[in-house]
């Protein structure tokens, strides 16, 4: 297994007027290259801080982040820079990650631009390559992102992002501001692109179809924690945590005869600054007891699939009919 | 092929503009006296009938007559030939005041706005020491400290009206820096200046556009006032208001002395106002409502 990404206990608190707000808590996991790892959870639960933290966008509190092995937490100047050729990131929004005043063509070759060092003319033909790759029609080439639909800026802003050959892309829920129509458009060319150049993604989202359809490992966060990880398809087939199997039922299904039993959670998401310790979930679970309130240890329950919940096992059995 | 559809482009967005402030009647009438401010400034030379300087002692304090259109000052000089040739100097006094004012206002607010924290703190308490003194007394102590001339007149009143474009340019490049663009700029390796003066800036100048066409007249006036105090424009300089402050001793007998340099100096910031006032209308449609 060749580890491309590995995350150790990566933690990052915001200082806030009451306290710390624990954005992210002790995530840990690791991404073998070439794969998806998408990263599901509610909004606010710390996702998109966690790949800011990655691409130092933003400074980590603690832990550690390895990039095959080097660690890439603290790096000096010249070192982000070139990691920051091979780490991109695809952005959620379209039309705020675009700036307004700049045509697709200099939007598309900035990032080369910066990087400096190539002839006009090659940068006007990496630009072309890399718009036809994407769907950019040629002519759209002098268009300013307002004249342009969702769909198109979104590969506006995946063309930014492979200009620069990266071995490894950020998607911050990159298709949840599209239409569903064009959702797909945009990540079957994340797909090929993946095939094509041997991507690794990390892939943040909320919405549950779109990570089974792209990740090839999921990791589910709530409040700051990654309360379940495992394969793709063990999560979906198998959920253990309380809280992923709340996510799951919320799936809509396409058949209106085998209606979903959905589980409602009760009460609101607890405060993510400093928080008790204990589980999260306690407060919305429908399975606490006290036991929860004690603080949580990610067990592996079978190979690869984590849970960070002391009932999950018996929860499991006992819902089982 | 390019270039040719690139800059039709640029065109219609900018006759959009211009389409729009045509409509406007004020602004337009504001434009052309601006604009024949600036061909009597430009062909001064050609315009006036005697030298703006030449003293004559046979003809002195005349009432306006055909010879002398706006009559004759203490010393015997042409008033029509120095209002002429005074609106070279009160114009660059103008331009250049707001020049000095909006390129330090913005270089100040663009580093406080986008650094925040404590370049933001420390610029901004420097900019509140200087807007705790009204303006004007602020321009006419600096003025009076680095003696008086054309030149000092206008980095004094620059730097005296500078605050405000900095708290304008500061508001909104704290404002465009919320966009994710920053963040994706940030990214792809953007040095900070790249940041601020690629990304930012330009999303953020336009307000600083308007403003700077609005205080366009209001320097006039501020220039006018120094001089009339004796600190800008020296004799025989005919600015106007160094002409107003010659031909105040004689104010009861000869109002004429004081009432065409009045006159012009109230036009030119009239015209200026409302040009400005149609471009705001103009840049920003969402503003009017129609």
């Amino acid at each position: 297994m060749n580890k491309y990404i590995e995350v150790k206990n990566l933690k990052k608190y915001f200082p806030v007027p009451k306290g710390q707000l624990h954005a992210v808590d002790d995530v840990s996991f690791s991404i073998e290259e070439g794969k998806t790892l998408g990263v599901v959870g509610e909004s606010g639960c710390g996702k998109s801080t966690l790949g800011r933290l990655i691409l130092h966008l933003l400074e980590a509190t603690d832990g550690e982040i390895l990039l095959r092995g080097e660690d890439i937490t603290h790096v000096k100047k010249k070192r982000l820079k070139e990691l920051r050729e091979t780490m991109q990131i695809i952005f959620q929004d379209p039309f705020s990650s675009l700036n307004p005043r700049m045509t697709v063509e200099q939007l598309v070759s900035e990032p080369l631009k910066i990087k400096g060092g190539f002839s006009k003319e090659a940068i006007q033909k990496a630009t072309a390559e890399i718009m036809e790759i994407v769907g950019i029609p040629e002519r759209m080439r002098i268009c300013y992102p307002h004249e342009l639909d969702g769909g198109r800026r979104q590969r506006v802003g995946i063309a930014r992002a492979l200009i620069l050959n990266p071995e490894f892309i950020v998607c911050d829920e990159p298709v949840s501001a599209l239409d569903v129509s064009i959702q797909a458009q945009i990540l079957n060319l994340m797909q090929d692109l993946q095939e094509q150049r041997h991507l690794t993604y990390i892939f943040i989202t909320h919405d549950l179809s779109v990570v089974r359809y792209l990740s090839h490992f999921i990791i589910v966060m709530y409040l700051g924690q990654v309360v379940e990880q495992a394969p793709s398809e063990e999560i979906f087939e198998n959920p253990m945590h309380p809280y992923t199997q709340v996510l799951i039922s919320a799936i809509p299904m396409p058949d209106i005869h085998n209606k979903a039993d959905r589980i409602i959670v009760h009460g609101e998401l607890s405060s993510p600054v400093n928080p008790k310790p204990g589980c999260r979930f306690y407060l919305r679970c429908p399975y606490a007891t006290e036991v929860c309130q004690q603080p949580q240890i990610m067990k592996e329950v079978s190979p690869g699939h984590f849970v960070l919940c002391v009932r999950a096992e018996k929860i499991v059995n006992n819902s089982m009919p | 092929m390019k270039t040719s559809i690139g800059n039709r482009r640029k065109k219609t967005n900018f006759s959009e503009i211009l389409r729009r402030l045509s409509k406007n009647k004020l602004a337009m009438i504001g434009l052309v006296v601006i604009i024949c401010l600036f061909l009597m400034a430009i062909f001064a030379n050609l315009i006036i009938p005697y030298d703006y300087s030449k003293q004559d002692y046979s003809a002195v304090l005349q009432k306006p007559s055909r010879e002398h259109l706006f009559g004759t000052d203490e010393l015997g000089r042409d008033v029509f030939s120095r209002v002429v040739y005074g609106t070279r100097y009160s114009l660059r006094m103008g331009l250049l005041t707001v020049a000095v004012a909006a390129v330090l206002g913005t270089l100040l607010g663009s580093f406080a706005g986008f650094y925040g924290g404590a370049v933001d703190n420390i610029l901004m308490r420097i900019l509140d020491i200087f807007q705790s003194i009204p303006i004007l007394v602020f321009a006419i102590i600096l003025a009076a400290a680095l003696g008086p001339g054309l030149n000092n007149a206008i980095i004094a009143m620059g730097v005296s009206t500078m605050p405000l474009y900095a708290r304008l340019i500061r508001a909104s490049i704290m404002q465009e820096e919320g966009n994710e663009y920053v963040e994706a700029a940030k990214a792809i390796n953007a040095s900070d200046m790249r940041i601020l003066f690629r990304h930012v800036l330009p999303n953020a100048i336009s307000p600083m556009i308007i403003h700077i066409t609005m205080s366009i007249g209001y320097s006039i006036l501020v220039a006018s006032t120094l001089s009339f105090l004796g600190l800008g424009a020296q004799p025989p300089t005919p600015e106007w208001g160094a002409i107003l402050s010659e031909g105040r001793n004689h104010m009861r007998d000869h109002g004429y002395l004081l009432f065409y340099p009045g006159m012009m100096i109230m036009i030119s910031v009239l015209s200026f106002n409302l040009l400005g006032d149609g471009l705001r209308d103009a840049l920003d449609p969402r503003l009017k409502g129609n």
